[in-house]
């Protein structure tokens, strides 16, 4: 099993954050996994995205050209990626911001509204945590005790209080998922 | 011990602190920026010297100053710095002082791209810089490669006396990839009796220096010099070979490029064509026996060379071959990176299928 994900929004999204928490996850499930950034000359507010691989056969090329999974998270990125989805493929669709629609038939749409439920639980900066309970919920592919493991250790002293901010954006991201 | 994500270029500036490197002198560059970066947070806290230089000129000529004080130095930078230290490397390779120089490749000519490429093969592996000189350049192709290289050239380059170049392409430096640290088996090494450390007053005072007027004294120290690369040549060869047995392609691919062929054998199997690939660890000394005898095998129809590049390897790859196989290129260069199909319908060209 092999999944293949591209990870697209503006900068500041956390675009980065959600690919590095996917492959470190992977990492401690004993996957092989890749992550690979888009660098170039970006500008604030402009377009970001990263690649992660997650494998139980060793991963060969970290690029992701047909991604198994598209996460969007904002309308330039989903009208970037979509048409480069594998047939029967899934993409999670940022439905605070992008109204639009998945237009292809073959693939599986996902629709999270990020902003909203980030903004009910009173911290916008949790939205991409949001998402990646989709992901993980609609995958299952990863376990979520894995990720809730890291973020035991990701927030500790006065930061601690956040861990089950973040784990509560994880559920609410999972219940989006039909 | 535990896997742990880490970013290429990150893992090679933490490689050079458990190599004991304690000084680090270089000048941004796009996509090297994490090294300078992770190094100036770590390096003050072991006692070492972190210094950005007015140019790569400058930290080049540092890094001489620092071998020739008999500790291990490192310098990093991209493409068109890595031009701009051509001068230093020949002079740290006429005064014989070891040290390990990064090279995190982007597009050229000139300022090019700050994307992913090879062109600085010419200039890594046949010297930038004038004179008969040779470095070991090693081409890691995962992060688990960088890490272990990085820790493997400081060692090298103190066995030999010469710089070391490690050279990847931007993607290496900027991917994740779960690695381990491991300790790489130590050389027994000389003791740097050349250092200048300060005589005390108790010996001669030792002189470092690249400038043999005599050209009789000059020829024989050339002499010497290429007694150490053909020692070189004999020993430190290094290369991997991944499904070569009975192929009926043969790729040669470093860095990248090596794990896009990877994805194409992967392709041609599903087609029913047996490739493999020779990656090359070491550029230079490149492992020409190697390939010659895996490209000798009846089996293989044609060898495929894969760079970043407009066609550089290829040279070394023809002199390996001798004419026994028809050799095809494919690559892309400026930043490009070619697509496992490219490979794939090069491949196939190659073999008229």
């Amino acid at each position: 099993m092999t999944n293949e994900i591209m990870i697209a929004g503006f900068g500041g999204q956390g675009v980065m954050a959600i690919g590095k928490t996917l492959a470190e996850a992977g990492m401690k499930e004993g996957k092989d996994v890749s992550w690979l950034p888009s660098y170039g000359p970006e500008m604030r507010g402009g377009t970001a995205n990263c690649c992660v691989v997650l494998s139980e056969e060793p991963i060969v090329s970290p690029i992701v050209l047909e991604p198994t999974e598209l996460i969007a998270m904002n309308l330039p990125s989903l009208l970037k990626f979509e048409p480069t989805v594998a047939q029967g493929g899934t993409i999670f669709v940022n439905s605070s911001i992008i109204t639009e629609k998945v237009q292809r038939e073959d693939v599986r749409a996902i629709y999270v509204p990020c902003l909203e439920i980030a903004q009910e639980l009173g911290n916008l900066k949790v939205a991409n945590m949001v998402m990646l309970g989709a992901y993980i919920q609609a995958m299952g592919n990863l376990g979520v005790e894995t990720i809730k493991e890291m973020l035991v250790h990701m927030f500790t002293g006065p930061k601690a209080k956040l861990v089950d901010l973040n784990i509560e954006a994880l559920r609410r991201g999972a219940a989006c998922v039909q | 011990m535990a896997k742990e994500l880490w970013k290429g270029n990150e893992a090679i500036a933490e490689a050079a602190i458990r190599a004991g490197c304690k000084y680090f002198f270089g000048y941004p560059i796009t996509p090297q920026n994490e090294i300078p970066e992770y190094l100036s947070l770590h390096l003050p806290q072991i006692g070492g010297c972190f210094l950005q230089a007015e140019s790569e000129v400058a930290a080049i000529n540092m890094i001489y100053g620092a071998a020739g004080c008999g500790k291990r130095v490192m310098t990093s930078s991209s493409s068109p710095g890595i031009s701009l230290k051509q001068e230093g490397i020949t002079y740290m390779c006429g005064a014989e002082l070891p040290a390990v120089i990064v090279n995190m490749m982007r597009g050229g000519p000139g300022l090019g791209t700050i994307q992913p490429a090879q062109g600085d093969y010419y200039q890594a592996t046949r010297g930038g810089g004038n004179g008969d000189y040779r470095h070991l350049v090693y081409a890691p192709a995962t992060i688990q490669e960088a890490a272990d290289y990085v820790q493997k050239a400081f060692d090298v380059a103190d066995y030999y006396r010469n710089p070391v170049m490690i050279l990847a392409d931007g993607m290496i430096g900027q991917m994740m990839e779960a690695i381990e640290w491991r300790e790489m088996p130590k050389r027994e090494l000389p003791e740097k009796t050349w250092a200048t450390t300060g005589t005390k007053g108790e010996r001669k005072p030792n002189v470092i220096n690249s400038l043999y007027i005599d050209p009789n004294l000059c020829a024989d120290h050339n002499d010497r010099l290429a007694k150490k690369y053909a020692a070189m040549e004999e020993n430190e060869v290094l290369f991997e070979e991944y499904n070569t047995e009975n192929c009926e392609v043969l790729f040669v691919a470093y860095g990248t490029p090596s794990r896009i062929a990877r994805a194409a054998i992967r392709q041609l199997e599903k087609e029913g064509i047996k490739a493999g690939l020779l990656r090359p660890i070491t550029l230079w000394p490149f492992p020409s026996k190697a390939l010659k005898a895996a490209a000798d095998q009846a089996s293989v129809k044609a060898v495929v060379d894969v760079e970043l590049s407009m066609g550089q390897m290829i040279d070394d790859v023809k002199i390996a071959l001798e004419g026994c196989k028809p050799v095809a290129f494919v690559g892309k260069a400026g930043g490009v990176v070619p697509t496992p199909a490219e490979v794939c319908a090069a491949a196939k060209a190659a073999i008229g299928r």
